[in-house]
């Protein structure tokens, strides 16, 4: 039985694993495996679960199994103890940036700070759910994640803080430049994985968007092609419920945008973005399906953006706060201490600990955000081309000569003061 | 090479790149020596076969490109000679086409794209003005993009609408993207080779109408020049090249306009008017130095271009040597481009092409003393 487009598969690549194919030339994935073992059909297990998976509820006592969404072909473990610490700690780091950066923007220190408050959750799980050499393309909402991933607060910073370029290699951590045209890294990530396989890697790609994204065609694009090519790529869209000040309604009449993934032969899933210990067991298993060759596969978390789209949006246009303050009962980072607490893993040394290292970041992105960033005009020319044409070598001798006559005539005029 | 491309195949220690590279020497050794005619599609074609076998990291995608060869048959017997994962095709999406091809690139590859035709390559525009451009920039040189996109352009060939664009303008004013456009069928091989070598983005514009065309051309001495400027470190990149020398005016002209160019000189000739024919090749960077050296020694100048007139690369070019030689012009330059009306049908190209008697006018207008 084809379960899913996967013309590569007849013809695999030199050089590719071969663990993903079957004996008679299909794949063996996580498709046919779940028809064999639980006697569902290819549809039910493309198919998002009936609810989205919630294991720790909003008032952060555990789910009982049969509450948790959970369904055959949709099950998942319980991530470990240290995993969920780690998490926490992340949480809390994460809030702590998204605070401390808006109040950088109030003061002048950053030009633009789209805040991720409320959504911590989907960006720490994002970055815990991948191994070192996997890659991750997230959006200018995502600094969190990046974070979260090991790239310096303060380089992150530095497109928002007005700076002329992204700030940190991508190559050297596995995170692409935070995209704004939306939904274009979601290609990128298909390259990047369809890259890694005809090398015969076990990379897998996360591919981030929003709820919105998922209106335009590059949206479309990138998942056809990484189904069609059984790419690794998880997708990952966080459905935070606004477009700027466009509800999902407007964007989708779709039952989810989970249910989007069936309609390119993949699987999707939905998942309570502001339940962490869900997010990690739902994204841990999306990674490890793609690593092991299944293709790849779409998570829609459900959380939700509890501060305007950025400093300069006014979300009281659009938005009634009753809505707003139903979402802080879910808020993700309670939630987690709760459960956490109640499970004996956290006490006040621990919070106090997990506080103390916030607050640290915070200090390292006051003090890094606090500092003049020194210009260089001449870097205006220098990475355009890898070598400068002749043309941007005039007008940056042009330039040269425009500042060289402003300071001689700077001096000219404080030795005539004088 | 780009540090990016450190990880290909060949770093791994891939061991079908030495085979395919002893293949590839054999095959450049079995291949007759001198000059044969060959059409600019199979000058394109052996470009990236030869590209191929240097690289294991080069790969062609696109649409049709795979079995069928392309609609033009430029990529004919690629995946047969290497294979459904160098050569292959795509799901019918442009961006999706460029989109992974930039992804490719950051992760080691040095893709070679195909954009079925010039008005096709629109849905992409987003990909290639927004990152096929900007990353090296954006990233303050970390990232390189070794990508080429092809895109079969212009008219002349009796196509229907939306197949004749002349698009170069779009990718011209668009910084961070080189733009390409071979005339000849040895510069089709030579150019594409450039491009492919190049760690920055190429837009490679391929006038179709020229494809069929040919020339006498000796493969194997294009081969041993590209090997040869490659140990060198030169190239022939971003040089304009004198097609025809001349002493009254000079014809600045690319791509499809080359040979009407020419056309127009040798009926020139025939009326004693001596005309030097310059072929840009590289619209970015563009080769100032050459062009003008030509304007300065005529003192007149032609520019000659398929594209709509208004906001044109034939306008800067006018505009540049009109800033640079202004003191050596005996008159205005004149512009011979098509007019601002969408691409025509087949049964009305003719009257918007421009040709050798409209070439000839304007010529003749250069305020002649005698």
């Amino acid at each position: 039985m084809t379960i899913s487009a996967d013309h590569t598969a007849q013809q695999p690549a030199p050089g590719t694993s071969s663990a993903a194919a079957g004996t008679n030339g299909t794949p063996e994935n996580a498709a046919s495996e779940a028809v064999r073992k639980f006697g569902i059909t290819v549809e039910d297990y493309m198919l998002p679960a009936r609810h989205p998976i919630q294991i720790v509820g909003p008032d952060g006592a555990p789910n009982p199994d049969s509450k948790q969404g959970a369904q055959p072909g949709h099950e998942y473990s319980l991530p470990g103890d240290a995993e969920l610490m780690a998490a926490y700690e992340q949480l809390v780091v994460g809030r702590r940036v998204n605070d401390q950066n808006s109040a950088l923007v109030r003061q002048g220190r950053m030009a633009v700070y789209p805040s991720s408050h409320g959504q911590e959750a989907c960006q720490v799980a994002a970055a815990l759910c991948l191994s070192d050499g996997d890659w991750m393309f997230p959006t200018y909402r995502d600094s969190v994640a990046v974070m979260a991933r090991g790239v310096d607060p303060v380089q992150t910073m530095t497109l928002f803080r007005g700076d002329w370029h992204g700030g940190y290699d991508p190559t050297k951590h596995k995170v692409g430049i935070q995209c704004t045209p939306l939904t274009t890294q979601l290609l990128h990530a298909v390259g990047v994985a369809h890259a890694a396989k005809l090398r015969g890697e076990d990379t897998v790609v996360l591919a981030m968007c929003g709820d919105g994204a998922t209106s335009e065609g590059d949206f479309h694009e990138a998942l056809n092609f990484a189904a069609v090519f059984h790419l690794p790529v998880v997708f990952f869209v966080q459905n935070n419920q606004y477009a700027i000040s466009v509800p999902l309604a407007h964007q989708s009449v779709a039952p989810s945008l989970a249910h989007k993934a069936v309609g390119y032969g993949m699987a999707g899933e939905r998942v309570d973005g502001n339940d962490i210990v869900a997010l990690l067991a739902v994204l841990g298993r999306a990674v490890k399906l793609a690593r092991d060759g299944s293709g790849p596969l779409l998570v829609e978390a459900h959380t939700y953006r509890m501060q305007a789209h950025t400093n300069a949006d006014d979300a009281t246009r659009y938005r009634q706060d009753s809505e707003v303050a139903e979402w802080v009962a879910k808020d993700p980072l309670s939630r987690m201490k709760t459960y956490l607490t109640e499970r004996g893993l956290l006490d006040d040394d621990g919070s106090a600990r997990i506080a103390e290292k916030a607050e640290t970041v915070a200090a390292q992105l006051r003090e890094g955000l606090g500092e003049d960033v020194p210009v260089d005009p001449q870097e205006l020319f220098k990475y355009v081309f890898s070598t400068p044409t002749p043309q941007l070598k005039e007008q940056s001798a042009m330039l040269a000569d425009e500042l060289a006559r402003d300071a001689a005539s700077a001096t000219t005029s404080e030795e005539s003061a004088r | 090479m780009s540090p990016t491309v450190t990880t290909s195949s060949e770093a791994n220690g891939n061991v079908s790149a030495a085979t395919a590279r002893a293949a590839a020497k054999a095959a450049v050794e079995a291949e007759k020596t001198g000059p044969q005619s060959i059409t600019l599609a199979k000058a394109l074609n052996t470009a990236m076969a030869d590209a191929m076998h240097a690289d294991d990291s080069v790969l062609v995608f696109g649409e049709d490109v795979g079995m069928l060869g392309g609609v033009f048959r430029i990529t004919d017997g690629l995946t047969k000679t290497f294979g459904q994962s160098r050569c292959f095709d795509t799901p019918l999406a442009e961006s999706g086409i460029v989109g992974m091809a930039v992804g490719m690139a950051m992760n080691g590859m040095r893709p070679v794209i195909e954009m079925q035709f010039d008005a096709f390559a629109y849905p992409a525009f987003e990909q290639i003005v927004s990152h096929v451009a900007k990353m090296h920039n954006r990233t303050k040189g970390a990232v390189k993009l070794p990508i080429v996109i092809r895109v079969p352009y212009a008219g002349g060939i009796g196509g229907v609408e939306h197949h004749c664009d002349s698009s170069e303008a779009y990718y011209a004013h668009t910084a961070g993207l080189k733009v390409f456009t071979p005339a000849t069928v040895a510069d089709g091989y030579r150019m594409l080779r450039e491009a492919i070598d190049s760690d920055d983005p190429v837009m490679f514009m391929e006038p179709k109408k020229l494809y069929w065309s040919k020339d006498q051309v000796d493969l194997g001495a294009l081969r041993a020049e590209h090997a040869a400027n490659t140990e060198r470190g030169t190239s022939s990149e971003g040089r304009a090249a004198v097609a025809r020398p001349g002493t009254d005016a000079t014809l600045i002209a690319y791509g499809p306009s080359v040979p009407t160019a020419l056309a127009a000189a040798a009926a020139a000739a025939e009326e004693g008017r001596s005309l030097e024919v310059v072929d840009v090749r590289s619209i970015v960077p563009f080769d100032d130095e050459t062009v003008c050296a030509s304007v300065r020694k005529t003192g007149r100048a032609v520019v000659i271009a398929e594209a709509h007139g208004f906001a044109s690369v034939a306008s800067e070019i006018v505009a540049r040597v009109q800033e640079r030689c202004f003191h050596h012009l005996a008159a205005p330059i004149r512009r011979v481009t098509g007019f601002d009306v969408p691409y025509p049908a087949p049964k009305l190209e003719h009257y918007y092409l421009p040709g050798v008697d409209r070439i000839l006018d304007a010529v003749d207008d250069l305020q002649w003393e005698d």
